[in-house]
């Protein structure tokens, strides 16, 4: 069970609002880059984000572009995972590649603050702020499987191919 | 029940029968990364320990983006790609050669290849029916090791084309009204494919600059056929054999169809700060412009700058728009130097970048300050790209562009050609 606050952002968070293409100098130094998560969004947000705590986003999550830079400063700022109405798919296959998990669910209702609790292998989201239970898609097999050894790489090093 | 494209080739490379929904494995023809996902490709490549690449000659490795390395930290990136390039034996394109999907489109895509990059534009070759897409660094590093990668067959939405451009409007037009017209998301996981009569009036310039937009309507690829127009292209640059017919079966399932007769087009611009934000140039008359910027993987042809100079030859840029120019590959360099385009340009107060992707992502050569407004012929205007996130981006076709730099505000190309 992941547990935290929703952190609630509208549609259309490009991968210039999650880590801007002008901090790709910071691209092998991943603390200091980390340090720019979500700033053209909302620049306070790594100050303010605790871990554990959710991204909640509208349509289209993380359309932009290929860097997996985008889903690693997010993790690395502590965030459990991504709850949106649609993701961009570049975006999508690069957090689960990382261990992130990213849940397709209508966030219309959580507000910015409120406290989720979500269950992975039940698959759903329970906004105690609000009482309100939502259920997600389920991934396809081959991603809950790279889900499930904390990313691609490892998954790749254990199975040492693909497993359909 | 007949394929779509994607089903096709995805069924060729999968050694099945590919079908939208389904989870396939393909084999992978060229796998590439660029000098801002190459350097973490590298390191999830090395964290995986994988001792050697499936394919040195179809893995590849470009210096676009920030090249000539801008600062230290990026010269670091660009010894660690060099170095891994050296030990691995891959190709490797350095700083001068131009954009990874220019290069890719005039010297390595085929019909019926399937590509991925390290880059979100690596939809691009989709123009010459390559089954290509954009991934991250860890997936590149996987098809880097292993040769193969895991794809789900998309929908396709069919996109057929009618009639022929009227003056001054251009194949960014045709996409930015796309885009414009079923949103950035209206693609999304899912293919788009070109059909139609108006095919032939698209060469191929004009099907790189559709396919390399796809991805700004979420599009997983962006596919044209395979047609005499592709086999004229393959063969000017000596690479006829790599022609090889294909086109989607008549009877081929499509989720939709959205037609676009390129007659009623009229030059188009994408406003701050989303590429979907569409409008007529002419109804942004009045909207100053500090800065014009044409090139990138989008628009930095031969075609786009021959255009460019056609419209600027014996005239002045306006003196408070700077105007900067970036071929997209050394032999657009080349050929627009030949042509007589590059000394036009010039002459017209333009500054040359080298070939590479120069302005486009905010690095170097041409960064925004706040509060400035471009018009770019690039492919996305997103809040703090090209610098400031207090600046403004509007996208448009090279036509636009130049006619902006001419006026200083944005301007339809139609008012001066």
């Amino acid at each position: 069970m992941l547990k935290g606050k929703a952190f609630k952002f509208g549609d259309n968070i490009s991968t210039d609002h999650i880590i801007p293409g002008r901090y790709a100098y910071l691209r092998s130094n991943l603390p200091e880059l980390a340090k720019h998560a979500m700033e053209d969004a909302d620049p306070d947000f790594v100050c303010k984000v605790n871990k554990g705590d959710f991204i909640v986003g509208g349509g289209n999550f993380g359309l932009g572009s290929s860097r997996e830079h985008a889903p690693l400063v997010i993790k690395m700022a502590g965030v459990s995972a991504i709850l949106a109405k649609s993701v961009a798919r570049i975006f999508f296959r690069n957090a689960i590649n990382l261990g992130l998990p990213v849940l397709i669910c209508d966030t219309d209702g959580i507000n910015d603050g409120d406290e989720l609790e979500v269950d992975l292998a039940e698959g759903t989201v329970y906004d105690k702020t609000s009482g309100v239970k939502l259920t997600f898609s389920r991934l396809p097999e081959v991603m809950l499987d790279i889900l499930e050894e904390g990313g691609l790489v490892p998954y790749i090093q254990k199975y040492g191919d693909f497993k359909l | 029940m007949g394929k779509t494209l994607a089903e096709k080739i995805l069924s060729l490379k999968s050694g099945g029968d590919a079908r939208a929904g389904d989870i396939v494995i393909a084999q992978v023809d060229l796998a590439f990364a660029q000098d801002t996902t190459g350097p973490l490709t590298i390191r999830q490549f090395q964290a995986g320990n994988f001792k050697d690449l499936a394919n040195p000659g179809k893995t590849a490795l470009f210096f676009d983006h920030a090249a000539p390395s801008p600062n230290r930290e990026l010269a670091n990136d660009h010894r660690l790609m060099r170095q891994f390039a050296k030990e691995n034996h891959c190709l490797i394109y350095d700083i001068g050669s131009g954009v990874c999907h220019q290069l890719v489109a005039e010297s390595l895509a085929r019909p019926g290849d399937v590509i991925v990059g390290a880059d979100s534009h690596t939809v691009t070759a989709g123009a010459l029916g390559a089954f290509a897409t954009g991934m991250g660094s860890s997936d590149v590093a996987v098809v880097f090791a292993l040769g193969k990668t895991w794809f789900r067959v998309p929908e396709s939405i069919k996109i057929l084309i009618s009639g022929n451009f009227g003056p001054g409007v251009m194949a960014k037009d045709l996409v930015l009204n796309l885009i414009g017209g079923i949103g950035a998301d209206g693609a999304t996981y899912k293919a788009l494919e070109f059909g139609g009569e108006g095919l032939k009036n698209l060469k191929i310039p004009d099907r790189l600059t559709v396919a390399n937009m796809a991805v700004e309507a979420g599009a997983k690829v962006g596919l044209f056929p395979a047609d005499r127009v592709t086999k004229e292209y393959l063969s000017r640059q000596k690479r006829s054999e790599d022609f090889r017919p294909l086109s989607a079966d008549i009877d081929a399932s499509y989720e939709k169809t959205v037609n676009i007769n390129l007659t009623a087009l009229e030059p188009t611009v994408a406003q701050p700060h989303q590429v979907e934000n569409t409008a007529p140039a002419r109804e942004l008359k009045g909207t100053k412009i500090q800065q014009v910027f044409i090139g990138t993987c989008t628009n930095g042809r031969l075609e786009d700058i021959a255009t460019a100079a056609k419209i600027m030859k014996g005239r002045k840029r306006y003196p408070r728009t700077r105007l900067i120019i970036a071929p997209a590959s050394a032999q657009v360099l080349l050929d627009a130097i030949g042509a007589g385009y590059i000394q036009t340009l010039v002459e017209a107060g333009a500054i040359i970048m080298p070939p590479g992707c120069a302005a486009c992502l905010g690095l170097h050569q041409g960064v925004l300050a706040g509060g400035e407004a471009c018009l770019s012929t690039a492919n996305r205007n997103f809040k703090g790209r090209m610098g400031s996130p207090q600046a403004f981006i509007y996208l448009g076709s090279p036509a636009t562009a130049a006619a902006t730099a001419l006026t200083g505000e944005i301007t339809d190309p139609r008012e001066v050609i």
